[in-house]
């Protein structure tokens, strides 16, 4: 009951002094709106890495051949053509945790439809390609298995070739040129935006690899070999066991090096995601430092609102309050200013983040536990500064208080 | 009679660095219930460190005290905190009202620290009704700032009364105050005074003393004089005489232009020793 009673004295105390009340909040309030829009811009930038990663596709594993050397000068992966269709089959046949495999070839070149023309990247794939890496056509349908065994000049366009040659126009149907080989378009990509690297994923034609190889690049070799495993968990046990399989296929006996290289599509998410995790971190700790100066504020309030009302704590003590009961009343009091600022805080930090992504177009992820440990914080901030100003209080003496002017 | 306050032999001796400053030396007194006391002495007479003795706000060195029957002397600062509450009501020099804050809910505050707590209606009931024998029911809502002097004092004696205390210390109640509000405010005390509450007051007005029934006159720590008033002055008829004499003086001053300010407030036909003496009440 008399902690009830104390309640009720240090609120109305709080109402007694409204604006200083309101302006002692302010700052908690903008400490915690802070710490949530933070934390909800990291997040969201988060998430959008995440969601571009995941654009790659699931549980991918990337096989490119090796390099040459020609007169000494290092040409780079991919271009020694270490790897063969044969490879590929292997794989398929012999690692147990892969699902789905598409031998790759590339190849950038100019294409040319009716009057208009275009320089951009040719992919030879299988029509697994379109499963493990994720992207569904928006028109039509993919090569098939047979167009690959039969080298049929067909392809499957991405958005930005789409625009760039047919502009509004359906591309369904239409002869694309490349090299002077008509490709019929079977189907049309949906857009995947720009890649991790800045790249326009959606400037692509993709044909049979096959029919790249015999058609349009020439080569009789592979760039590179795109491997989807069952499972995260299959993932690094896929990895050794292609390593190992071609190795052996390519006879190198131990000592030497390989002469391809296996990346696993996890490395290069969690190199990403570390990236986002660093910003996230460095935006909470920024906000934090506003909360705590907003704590600060909090106390040094509470520190003058005892000073000046040592004349209203000598009456409470001449009356019958105890030590304790002043404590109780001015520790209420703060933690009634930061949580109730807590509160405000999160509505405007979730407002202002909620307004960030409309206007800016930044995507911004509120999480729960983020709210959450932004309210507790605040209320934690209000216990520990608004306790020294308390215990100050408690501790004077009710003459000196009575006579202070 | 019962006896409400019994100090014996009370000592209190301040150490301010090296120095011990002996404020109280050897006061033994007896207050019954029903008296009206007046503790008179100068500055520095060591009144109002045996008022906080008194008043539990501080405990003496050497010596017993017994209020309302209770050994007092040497408990811990919650125990005297509980007594303070129960015991006893204060009235202070500056009223010491909390600002900002209606009368009504400065009345409530020593309900609100009680031991035995009361639900909130009871609590507002207790304290519009100790308003109201101060005559003030029709001001519960008015702040201090809205009040007159006399009217904050008045709150301040609603409030000591509200945990009907054994004791009502006032210290220097009337120092504050103009003249004729002081003569207003000892007829609330001798009202309150003659339905038996118990009244210790300090004061270093002799003609404040004069209403009260019994002058206790300090100096240099010691009680050098203990007896009943002799000529009582009646708070009601003194009223009636000061009217009386502002109604003359007003008469007469006609002719002149009025004074700005002219009320009953002011210090016209003081019989009071002028403004109080800041530095005594402590």
């Amino acid at each position: 009951m008399r902690l009830l009673a104390t309640i009720k004295i240090a609120l109305r105390a709080l109402r007694r002094n409204k604006l200083r009340s309101v302006l002692t909040t302010l700052g908690i309030i903008i400490g915690v709106a802070a710490v949530i829009a933070m934390v909800g811009i990291g997040n969201g930038a988060k998430a959008q890495v995440d969601a571009q990663i995941a654009s790659l596709g699931q549980n991918v594993i990337l096989v490119f051949s090796g390099s040459t050397t020609r007169s000494g000068i290092r040409t780079g992966w991919g271009s020694a053509g270490t790897l063969t269709i044969e490879d590929a089959d292997a794989i398929t046949r012999e690692v147990p945790g892969v699902v789905a495999v598409s031998p790759e070839v590339r190849g950038v070149r100019q294409v040319a439809a009716g009057n208009q023309n275009w320089y951009t990247q040719v992919l030879g794939e299988s029509p697994a390609y379109f499963d493990i890496r994720q992207w569904p056509l928006a028109e039509g349908a993919p090569f098939t298995d047979q167009d690959v065994r039969s080298a049929t000049k067909v392809c499957v366009i991405g958005a930005t070739t789409a625009r760039q040659l047919f502009g509004a126009d359906s591309a369904l149907g239409q002869i694309i040129r490349i090299q002077n080989v008509p490709f019929v378009v079977v189907g049309v990509l949906t857009p995947k935006g720009y890649s991790v690297m800045g790249q326009d994923q959606d400037d692509v034609i993709i044909l049979p690899y096959t029919s790249a190889m015999k058609r349009v690049t020439g080569q009789t070799t592979l760039r590179g070999i795109n491997i989807q495993a069952a499972n995260a968990a299959a993932l690094p046990i896929a990895e050794q066991q292609i390593t190992d399989l071609l190795r052996q296929r390519h006879r190198l006996g131990p000592g030497r090096e390989d002469d391809f290289t296996v990346h696993n599509q996890q490395e290069i998410a969690e190199m990403a995601t570390a990236t986002a995790k660093v910003m996230s971190v460095l935006l909470g700790a920024i906000a934090s430092v506003s909360l705590i100066v907003g704590g600060i504020g909090i106390m040094n309030i509470m520190l003058v609102s005892v000073t000046e009302r040592t004349r209203e704590i000598g009456i409470r003590l001449a009356v019958g309050a105890h030590g304790r009961d002043i404590l109780l009343q001015f520790l209420i009091e703060a933690i009634t200013l930061s949580s109730v600022g807590g509160l405000i805080g999160i509505g405007v930090g979730v407002g202002a983040s909620q307004a960030l992504a409309v206007w800016k177009e930044w995507p911004t992820l509120i999480s729960l536990s983020s709210v959450v440990v932004a309210f507790l914080f605040s209320a934690a901030v209000g216990v520990f500064f608004g306790f020294y100003p308390a215990r100050q209080a408690s501790r004077l003496d009710p003459i000196e208080a009575l006579r202070y002017e | 009679m019962s006896t409400v306050i019994q100090l014996e032999d009370v000592h209190k001796t301040y150490r301010t660095g090296e120095v011990d400053v002996h404020a109280v030396r050897g006061v033994s007194l007896e207050v019954n219930r029903g008296e009206f006391v007046a503790i008179l002495g100068a500055s520095g007479s060591g009144k109002s460190t045996l008022m906080n003795i008194l008043g539990c706000l501080d405990r003496p060195t050497r010596g017993r005290y017994r209020l309302d029957g209770t050994d007092v002397s040497q408990l811990d600062r919650d125990a005297r905190a509980d007594i303070r509450n129960q015991k006893i009501g204060f009235v202070f020099q500056g009223f010491n009202l909390l600002a900002r804050t209606s009368a009504l809910e400065n009345v409530e505050l020593p309900m609100l620290y009680a031991h035995n707590h009361r639900d909130a209606g009871s609590i507002r009931d207790r304290a519009l009704r100790a308003l109201e024998t101060v005559g003030l029911g029709n001001r519960a809502a008015h702040h201090p700032s809205q009040l007159s002097g006399g009217q904050q004092q008045r709150v301040a004696i609603a409030r000591s009364l509200v945990n009907q205390p054994a004791l009502l210390l006032a210290d220097e109640p009337t120092g504050n105050l103009d003249s004729h509000s002081s003569v207003e405010l000892m007829g609330v005390f001798q009202q309150l005074n003659e339905q038996g509450i118990t009244i210790v007051m300090v004061t270093h007005e002799l003609d404040i003393a004069a209403y009260t029934k019994r002058n206790v006159v300090m100096r240099d720590g010691q009680i050098i004089r203990d007896a009943a008033v002799e000529r009582r002055l009646i708070a009601k008829e003194e009223l009636v005489r000061l009217q009386h004499e502002q109604h003359s003086v007003l008469e007469v001053g006609a002719a002149s232009p009025p004074r700005p300010g002219e009320s009953n407030r002011g210090g016209d036909a003081a019989p009071t020793s002028g403004p109080a003496d800041q530095g005594d009440a402590v």
